[in-house]
C-alpha cells in the first residue's frame, strides 16, 4: 500500500542529497537541477518546480547552498546555486549518513546493494 | 503561452511575502515555466495541453503556496502590531499590508465593485454636501479680519432688522468710537447705455468710507475718496471684477473712461480684485451721494440702505452696541417723529450672510451622515460575509503565529483601501452631485459661486474615507482576528459566529432605522411643500409676465418726462396682441422685497415713530388689480384719472379695513401717509399673501394699500426711473411673449431695457427655493438610504439562507413544506426589519422636530407620514426578503445534506 505522505518525505530526504550532489562540482540553474535528476534518474525520479523551489530556498536559508544571478548575453537572468562551504561539509556527511541507511534497509530487506 | 508572472504572481499572492522576495521568486519560477513549456512544444505537446502541464507542476495541487509558505516564513518576520518595530518596520510592514491587500481586492471583483460602489455614494454625497458647507459656512469672507465686520440694522416695534436711515447713519458714524470705520450701502439698478444695446446693470450705491471698512482696495485704480462723495462731484465708478472681464474685455486702460449710468456720465477709477464680493451679482460701485433721491437725507426714510462697521480691535460686539444703543436713544429723543421706537442691531457680517441657511446646512449634513453611516453598515457586512469564506486563511495565518493584531491590521488595511478607492469614485460623483444640486435650486444659497471642490474639501474627504475605513472595517477585523484555528481548519463545521450573527442583524436593523428617519424628513417635506402649493396667495399666479424695466435716459431728466415715458410704455405693451391686462408696481408679493409705509388716521399732523401704524405700500398703475387678479371687494380701484391733478387716493387691502375700521365703512375715510399726506380711501381689496406661502399669517406688517403711480410727485418720480416691475396678464404662455413686449418697451428710441424678466409661477418656486432644496437633497439621500437598506436586507438574508441550507434541508427531510421554510426566512427578515422600523421611527420623532421651522401644514409627529413611512420600508424590506425566501424554500434536501 501506498503512503503518498512518507512517500514525500523519503523524497524530501532523498531530495536534498540529490540537490546537493548535483551542484558540488558546478553551479546550476532550478531548471537545469530538476532536468539532471530526470535524466540521471531516468525518469524515475522528478521534481516539479512546486517542490524543487522550496527546496532549494530551504537549503538556500540553512546556509547550504547560495544563489546568486548571473547574466548571460541575449538571455535572460538566470539564478544559479552552488554549494557553500557549509555545503560540502554537509553533503560529505549526508552521503555518508545516505550509505548507512541504504545498507541497513539492504539487510533487513534482502535487496541486494548496489 | 500565457504570461507566467502574472500567473506566479498570483499562485504566491496569499503567502504575504515582501514585495522583493516575491519579485525574485516570481522571475525564477517564470523562467522554468518557460523552459518547461519549450521543452513539451519540443517534444511535441500541444500548446493548451503544454500549459496545463506546466500550471500543473507550479502549482502541484497548492503544493508550492504551502512549501513558500513554510520555507519563506522561517525569516520573514510577521511585521507586528503597530508602534511594535519602529517607523521602519512600520513602513515596510504598511506598504506590504497595502499590496497584499490590494491585491486580495483585485482577486474577488464582484465584492468589491459592489463595496466601491456602496462607499463611492456615501462618501460622494457626504463630500458634496461638505462642499456646499465649506464653500458657504466655513470658508472666511473675503476680507481681512471678516471677524470684525458687522451689519448695523435699526429696529422697530415691527422689524428686529430694519434698513438703516441714512441721516442715522451719518450720526452713528460721527458719535460712535467702538469702530475703525463704518459705512453705507444701497443696492440699486443702473441703466448702462452708450455701449450698444440698453442693459442694466445691479449696483450699488456706497458711501467713500465703504472699501476702507472692508479693507479692501480695488486691484487697478483706487477706491473712493471722501471728494468723489460729495453732492455734485463728478460721477465716478468702481468695477467688480467679473463685470470689468466680461463686459469689459478686461481692459486695463479702462481707468479714466467713462461710462453711462442712468444718464450720467461716470468715470471708472478703480477695478476691484476677483475674489471681491459683497452682495452676489453686484457689477458696480458708484458714490451714494450720486444717488439722485430726496430721499436720501430724509431721516424718516429707510430706503433700503445697509450699513457696516469694522470693529476696533479689543472692542466687543457688546460693548459696540450698548454704544450704538445709547446714540440711537440719544436721536430718538432729537427726532421723536423719525426716529421714537427706533434702535440698533449690530450682526456679525457672516451671521447676515449665511445664518438663515445655517440650520438648513446643518440638517443636510446630519442626513447625509446618515447615508454614509447606512453605506458603512453596508459594507460592514459585506466584509463579514466574505471573511467567512476567509477564516481558512485567517486561522492558518493565526496557527503560524500571526499576531491578532496583525491580522486586524491587515484587515482594517483593506478596508481602509477600499474606502479610498470609494472616496475617488465619491469625488467624481461629488463634482457632478454638487453641480446638479446647485441647478436644481438656484439662488437658494448664498455665496453659491463659492461652492467648489478645494483642499479643505479634499482633506475632508480623504479624513472621512479613512475614518469610514477603519469604522466598517471594525467589526469584521475583529471577528477575523478572533477566528479559532482549531475550528476553522476543519473544514465542513459551521461554525457557531453566533456573536456575528447578531452584529450582521444589528447592522440591517441600523440601516433600517436610518432609512426611515430618511424617509420620514422627505416625506414630511414633500407634504409641505405640496400644501404650500396649494395656498391661495390671493392673486392668480397663471399666466402672468413679470419684468423689470427702466425708461430712456433721455427722458429721466424730469419727472414728467418719466412719467408719459412709463404711461407710453404701457399703452405699447397693454396693445400686444395676447396681453389682457399690463400695469407697473414698486412692489411684488412673494419677491423678497418690502416696502412698509407709515400712515395715521385723519388729517392731523404725523404723532411720533412709535405711534404711527405701518403698511406694505404698493405704489401702482391703474391696471395692477386686473393684471393679477386680485379681487376688488369694496368701491373702486385706481384710474387713470387719479393723477397728479386729481386729489390723492389710496385702495387698502381687507386687512388693514378689518384691523383698523372694526364696524365702519372705511371708504371716503381720510388717513394719512408718511412723505405723501392726505388721502382718500376709494376701494377695499383683498389681500395678498406677500411675504410667503407659510409666513404671510404670522408677519409682523400684514395690512397693505396701493397708492396711483400718477400721483407720485416730481421729485420723488426719479426714483422709479431706474427700474420699476410690469406685470403682464397674458393669454397665451407668459414668456412666449417676452421678445414682443421687449421690442415695446424699448420704444422708438431702442434704449429702455428690459430684465429680471420671470412667470409668476417661478418667482413663487422661487420662494420656496430653500424648502425645495432641503426637499430634493432628502428624497435623495432617502432614496439611497432605501437602496442600501434593501440591498443589506437582501445580503444577509441570502447569506443566511445559505448558511442555513443544511439545516433547512434536514427541515424539508422532516417534512416542513415549501411554504413553512419560505416563512420561517421571511420571518427572520421581518423581524430585522421590524426592530429596525420601530428604532427608526422612534429616532424620527425626535429628529423631524429639527425639520420643524421648514415645515408647513404638517406636525414633525405626523402620524400619516410616520405610516406611509412604514408602509413603504415593510414592502420593500418584503421584497429585499423574498428572493432568498424563494430560494429557502427551493433547497433540496439531498444536496443540502450532501454538503457535510
Amino acid at each position: 500500500m501506498e503512503l503518498p505522505s512518507i512517500g514525500r518525505e523519503w523524497k524530501k530526504g532523498s531530495a536534498e542529497l540529490l540537490l546537493l550532489s548535483l551542484i558540488e562540482t558546478r553551479a546550476r540553474h532550478g531548471y537545469e537541477i530538476g532536468k539532471l535528476i530526470e535524466q540521471r534518474s531516468e525518469g524515475a525520479l522528478r521534481f516539479h518546480a512546486a517542490s524543487l523551489y522550496p527546496l532549494l530556498y530551504r537549503l538556500e536559508k540553512r546556509g547550504w547552498i547560495q544563489g546568486r544571478w548571473v547574466e548571460k548575453s541575449g538571455q535572460r537572468r538566470r539564478r544559479y546555486y552552488r554549494l557553500t562551504a557549509h555545503g560540502h561539509k554537509i553533503l560529505a556527511s549526508q552521503r555518508q549518513g545516505w550509505q548507512v541507511f541504504v545498507k541497513a534497509i539492504g539487510r533487513i530487506t534482502g535487496v541486494e546493494n548496489a | 503561452m500565457p504570461d507566467w508572472e502574472t500567473e506566479i504572481r498570483k499562485l504566491l499572492a496569499g503567502l504575504n511575502l515582501p514585495p522583493t522576495r516575491e519579485a525574485e521568486i516570481t522571475e525564477e519560477l517564470a523562467a522554468h515555466a518557460r523552459d518547461r513549456y519549450a521543452e513539451l512544444q519540443t517534444g511535441g505537446v500541444a500548446a493548451p495541453e503544454a500549459v496545463r502541464i506546466v500550471r500543473d507542476e507550479l502549482s502541484g495541487h497548492e503544493l508550492l503556496a504551502q512549501e513558500l509558505h513554510e520555507v519563506e516564513r522561517i525569516n520573514v518576520p510577521e511585521p507586528v502590531a503597530l508602534g511594535g518595530r519602529g517607523p521602519a518596520g512600520l513602513l515596510a510592514g504598511l506598504r506590504h499590508d497595502l499590496i497584499y491587500g490590494f491585491r486580495t481586492l483585485r482577486k474577488s471583483p464582484g465584492f468589491t465593485a459592489v463595496a466601491l460602489l456602496a462607499l463611492a455614494i456615501g462618501i460622494g454625497a457626504n463630500t458634496a454636501i461638505f462642499s456646499v458647507v465649506n464653500g458657504v459656512l466655513l470658508r472666511p469672507l473675503p476680507y481681512p479680519d471678516p471677524a470684525r465686520l458687522v451689519m448695523i440694522f435699526e429696529t422697530t416695534p415691527q422689524f428686529s432688522q430694519a434698513s438703516d436711515s441714512y441721516p442715522d447713519y451719518l450720526d452713528w458714524r460721527r458719535d460712535s468710537h467702538a469702530f475703525v470705520d463704518m459705512a453705507a450701502a444701497r443696492n440699486d439698478d443702473f441703466n448702462f447705455t452708450g455701449a450698444g444695446e440698453p442693459e442694466h446693470l445691479s449696483g450699488e450705491y456706497v458711501t467713500a468710507s465703504f472699501f476702507h471698512t472692508l479693507g479692501v482696495r480695488p486691484m487697478l485704480g483706487r477706491a473712493f475718496l471722501p471728494a468723489d462723495d460729495q453732492r455734485g462731484a463728478p460721477c465716478t465708478a468702481i468695477l467688480t471684477y467679473g463685470f470689468w472681464k466680461t463686459r469689459m474685455n478686461a481692459a486695463r486702460d479702462i481707468l479714466g473712461k467713462s461710462m453711462t449710468l442712468n444718464a450720467a456720465r461716470c468715470t471708472v477709477i478703480g477695478v476691484l480684485g476677483q475674489d471681491f464680493q459683497f452682495r452676489e451679482k453686484v457689477q458696480v460701485y458708484v458714490p451714494i451721494e450720486q444717488w439722485i433721491s430726496i430721499e436720501l437725507n430724509n431721516r424718516e426714510v429707510h430706503p433700503g440702505l445697509g450699513v457696516v462697521g469694522r470693529l476696533k480691535p479689543g472692542v466687543t460686539m457688546r460693548a459696540a452696541q450698548d454704544e450704538l444703543s445709547s446714540i440711537a436713544a440719544v436721536l430718538a429723543k432729537q427726532y421723536p417723529v423719525a426716529d421714537a421706537g427706533r434702535g440698533t442691531k449690530l450682526v456679525p457680517i457672516k451671521e447676515d450672510v449665511v445664518g438663515a441657511i445655517r440650520p438648513t446646512l446643518l440638517l443636510l449634513t446630519g442626513a447625509v451622515g446618515f447615508v454614509l453611516i447606512i453605506a458603512c453598515a453596508n459594507v460592514a457586512n459585506l466584509l463579514l460575509a466574505r471573511s467567512t469564506s476567509r477564516k481558512r486563511e485567517f486561522a492558518i495565518r493565526a496557527a503560524l503565529g500571526a499576531a491578532r493584531a496583525r491580522i486586524v491590521r491587515q484587515l482594517l488595511t483593506e478596508s481602509v483601501l477600499l474606502s479610498l478607492g470609494g472616496a475617488a469614485l465619491g469625488l467624481l460623483l461629488a463634482r457632478w452631485g454638487t453641480g446638479l444640486v446647485l441647478a436644481a435650486s438656484p439662488g437658494s444659497l448664498p455665496r453659491s459661486s463659492e461652492i467648489g471642490i478645494d483642499w479643505n474639501v479634499l482633506l475632508f474627504t480623504l479624513a472621512v474615507s479613512v475614518l469610514t475605513g477603519i469604522v466598517f472595517g471594525l467589526s469584521p477585523a475583529w471577528f477575523g482576528a478572533n477566528a479559532d484555528p482549531q475550528e476553522s481548519l476543519q473544514e465542513g463545521r459551521h461554525g457557531a459566529g453566533g456573536a456575528r450573527h447578531r452584529v450582521e442583524g444589528a447592522f440591517v436593523a441600523l440601516e433600517v432605522g436610518m432609512a426611515v428617519v430618511l424617509l420620514a424628513g422627505a416625506g414630511l417635506m414633500i407634504q409641505s411643500i405640496w400644501r404650500l402649493l396649494r395656498v391661495e396667495p390671493g392673486f392668480n399666479t397663471h399666466n402672468v409676465l413679470t419684468t423689470e424695466v427702466a425708461v430712456s435716459p433721455q427722458a429721466m431728466a424730469s419727472g414728467p418726462g418719466i412719467r408719459v415715458a412709463y404711461q407710453q410704455m404701457l399703452t405699447r405693451v397693454g396693445a400686444i396682441p395676447g396681453v389682457q391686462a399690463a400695469a407697473l408696481t414698486s412692489l411684488l408679493p412673494l419677491s423678497d422685497n418690502d416696502n412698509e409705509i407709515g400712515w395715521w388716521p385723519g388729517a392731523g399732523p404725523q404723532p411720533s415713530g412709535d405711534r404711527i401704524s405701518t403698511a406694505m405700500c404698493y405704489v401702482v398703475s391703474a391696471d395692477y388689480l386686473q393684471a393679477m387678479q386680485i379681487p376688488l371687494q369694496r368701491g373702486r380701484f385706481l384710474t387713470n384719472h387719479d393723477d397728479l391733478a386729481a386729489p390723492h387716493v389710496v385702495v387698502i387691502d381687507e386687512l388693514l379695513a378689518r384691523h383698523n375700521f372694526p364696524n365702519q365703512d372705511p371708504i371716503g375715510k381720510q388717513i394719512s401717509l408718511s412723505e405723501v399726506g392726505t388721502v382718500r380711501i376709494v376701494g377695499i381689496a383683498g389681500h395678498v399673501k406677500h411675504w410667503g406661502l407659510d409666513s404671510d399669517d404670522t408677519a409682523k406688517v400684514r395690512d397693505q394699500l396701493y397708492f396711483p403711480f400718477l400721483q407720485i410727485p416730481d421729485n420723488l418720480m426719479a426714483g422709479a426711473a431706474a427700474g420699476v416691475t410690469m406685470v403682464i396678464r397674458t393669454t397665451p404662455e407668459p414668456l412666449s411673449l417676452l421678445p414682443e413686449v421687449r421690442a415695446q418697451v424699448a420704444g422708438p428710441t431702442e434704449d429702455q431695457p428690459v430684465y429680471d424678466a420671470q412667470t409668476y409661477e417661478q418667482i413663487i418656486s422661487g420662494s420656496l427655493a430653500e424648502r425645495r432644496f432641503t426637499m430634493l437633497l432628502l428624497i435623495i439621500f432617502a432614496a439611497t438610504a432605501l437602496l442600501l437598506a434593501a440591498v443589506g436586507i437582501y445580503g444577509v438574508m441570502s447569506y443566511t439562507v445559505g448558511r442555513r441550507a443544511h439545516e433547512l434541508g434536514i427541515r424539508v427531510a422532516l417534512g416542513a413544506t415549501r411554504q413553512e421554510i419560505a416563512g420561517l426566512v421571511l420571518r427572520q427578515g421581518i423581524k430585522l426589519a421590524g426592530i429596525g422600523l420601530l428604532a427608526g421611527l422612534a429616532a424620527a420623532l425626535g429628529l423631524t422636530r429639527l425639520l420643524a421651522s421648514m415645515l408647513y401644514g404638517v406636525h414633525p409627529a405626523d402620524p400619516v407620514t410616520l405610516a406611509a413611512v412604514a408602509v413603504v420600508l415593510g414592502v420593500i424590506a418584503l421584497l429585499a426578503c423574498y428572493l432568498p425566501a424563494r430560494r429557502a424554500a427551493s433547497v433540496d434536501p439531498i444536496i443540502a445534506l450532501r454538503w457535510e
